[in-house]
């Protein structure tokens, strides 16, 4: 796992990917930091973490686009899979290198409240749940993305059904305006993830949200591991 | 070791691989020739663990690959068709990557060297392995078989793409190899597998269709019932005549070698001698006899045989009725 662990560090490097991904991020996230909290002259920073959120939705698949579907397309796994190593192994090795990049670009935003507290007083509990909120987001949707890479070998295709999956995601409670019969209204919107997020945003840590996004990343997870299992066992 | 049983793979109705059994022991060599499609690759995925067998079993060193794939996997370092190499990183960065995913234990330094030197890659361990050619590459993938010592080395067409002079080198390497490891290599170039290997054995259509040494399976089809000769003189009579020779199965023209000499290949019943028959033939009806070679019968023929489907059936019940005598008189033995 160790071994698999750093040479996707490392190509995300290489491959610039990590690049992209960390100005893209910063970038964005600059801008909103600009025109929600220092344009408004507040040192609130729940506007910046709203917005946040959907940049995260667009840039987590161009991150996790190329995790499996690469190695599927340069028969680079077959290396992996005949290695003496556990699946789990191999999955959680690529899950806990794309988090760390993303720990990397999420936590600009301490940069950004350490800027407003030359201003004003900031609140860093907030600062903090909402940072704790993006990071557990993060750990749930890396994993679904990552699964959906693991179904195909295209990096595009994994891309834009990543992004896909994370807008229908972000959307649901939306969705769930729209369904009639609410019995399954109530099964979209707790399962909503952009509800649970935006208590984070208002300073509230809720516990069962963060079980929420933990088990969301560990069963996808398991099913990108049932992916190779399944394709071994056909 | 490497001990396969009933090996079968079917891939919804058609059958890659079908009920193959063989063994493989320590510092052999062995061959898996075959054509393209003949379910070689398959049968070595399933050898290192990669795809799961329909049913059967194989074993290395006594470790199924199913019930304990880590163990199993650790002992074998596999070069798979296309070697699965990063295309990004520089080899040395690769080779200590698969070093670190092979849980290594071996002083990794001048193991990695011994390795480079070993599969003449020093030279380029600094480059990226997407900027070298197929040879190189081709040497990497080799490498990081070899990485961790393993005992069983599985190398799926290790010389494609390489020049006739890298295929030498490589060919004497895994000879090197063989008197430490045991290696399965499959192949579909002959010489390849007549210089290299102690055992071949012959796949087609997910069947084994011979499994025994080079030199056995030459001889075993080899006859000196089987002629070919250059006579000079009228095609027609010459033929009218040789049909003549008791216990002829067949005689017939080949182009025109010479003007008026025709190559005339013939086949008779197994207890005849053909030379003798036709040179008889040849002194009392006073033509002259210019080339004459028994038909000896090459790995290639036998493998383009086997393999083309034409008397299949008759070549695998020979094979297999020798081997079943073989086998009577080894277990005699051991009684």
């Amino acid at each position: 796992m160790g071994a698999i662990f750093r040479r996707e560090l490392g190509s995300f490097f290489t491959s610039s990917i990590a690049y992209v991904f960390l100005a893209v991020f910063y970038a964005f996230s600059g801008y909103f930091f600009y025109a929600s909290s220092l344009y408004s002259a507040t040192t609130d920073m729940s506007g910046l973490f709203s917005s946040l959120f959907l940049i995260i939705v667009i840039l987590i698949p161009v991150l996790t686009m190329k995790s499996f579907s690469e190695e599927k397309k340069q028969k680079t796994e077959q290396g992996l899979l005949t290695a003496p190593v556990s699946l789990g192994g191999i999955v959680l090795g690529k899950y806990f290198a794309t988090l760390l990049m993303y720990i990397m670009g999420i936590s600009i935003v301490f940069v950004y409240a350490l800027i407003l507290s030359y201003f004003g007083d900031v609140s860093w509990n907030i600062v903090l749940s909402n940072y704790l909120a993006l990071f557990f987001v993060g750990c749930a949707f890396i994993a679904v993305t990552m699964f959906v890479s693991s179904l195909t070998e295209n990096q595009v295709v994994a891309a834009v059904f990543g992004i896909l999956l994370l807008m229908v995601l972000y959307l649901l409670d939306f969705i769930a305006g729209y369904v009639k019969i609410d019995f399954i209204a109530n099964i979209l919107n707790s399962l909503s993830f952009y509800e649970k997020y935006y208590e984070f945003t208002c300073g509230i840590f809720n516990l069962s949200s963060v079980l929420f996004f933990v088990s969301t990343a560990v069963i996808f997870n398991f099913l990108t591991v049932r992916v190779f299992e399944k394709r071994r066992w056909s | 070791m490497i001990e396969v049983k009933n090996l079968t793979k079917h891939y919804g109705d058609k059958k890659a691989v079908n009920d193959i059994s063989f063994v493989v022991n320590d510092g052999e060599i062995l061959g898996f020739l075959g054509p393209n499609g003949a379910g070689k690759s398959t049968t070595m995925n399933m050898l290192t663990g990669y795809i799961s067998s329909t049913s059967g079993s194989v074993l290395i060193n006594g470790v199924d690959v199913l019930d304990d794939p880590i163990k199993a996997k650790a002992n074998i370092g596999y070069l798979p068709e296309i070697p699965p190499l990063y295309l990004d990183m520089t080899v040395k960065a690769y080779l200590n990557f698969v070093f670190d995913l092979k849980k290594c234990k071996l002083p990794r330094k001048s193991h990695l060297t011994d390795i480079c030197e070993l599969c003449k890659i020093t030279d380029v361990k600094d480059r990226i392995i997407k900027h070298l050619s197929k040879g190189y590459k081709q040497r990497v993938g080799l490498a990081q078989a070899l990485i961790g010592n393993p005992p069983v080395l599985i190398l799926d067409e290790p010389t494609v793409g390489l020049d006739p002079k890298q295929m030498v080198e490589i060919r004497t390497l895994i000879k090197k190899l063989g008197r430490n490891h045991t290696v399965i290599l499959s192949s579909h170039i002959l010489s390849e597998i007549q210089a290299v290997c102690d055992r071949v054995i012959i796949i087609n259509k997910g069947e084994i269709a011979a499994d025994d040494t080079a030199a056995n399976l030459s001889k075993k089809i080899s006859t000196d019932h089987r002629l070919i000769v250059r006579i000079e003189g009228n095609k027609d009579e010459i033929l009218f005549e040789l049909r003549k020779i008791p216990g002829l199965k067949y005689v017939r023209a080949d182009m025109e070698r010479e003007k008026g000499v025709y190559e005339y290949e013939m086949e008779a019943e197994e207890d005849v001698d053909l030379r003798r028959e036709v040179s008889a033939l040849v002194n009392k009806m006073n033509w002259t006899i210019l080339y004459m070679n028994s038909a000896e019968i090459t790995l290639e023929d036998i493998f383009l045989k086997i393999t083309m489907g034409e008397g299949v059936s008759e070549h695998i019940k020979k094979l297999k009725e020798s081997k079943s005598e073989q086998n009577e008189t080894e277990n005699g033995g051991n009684n």
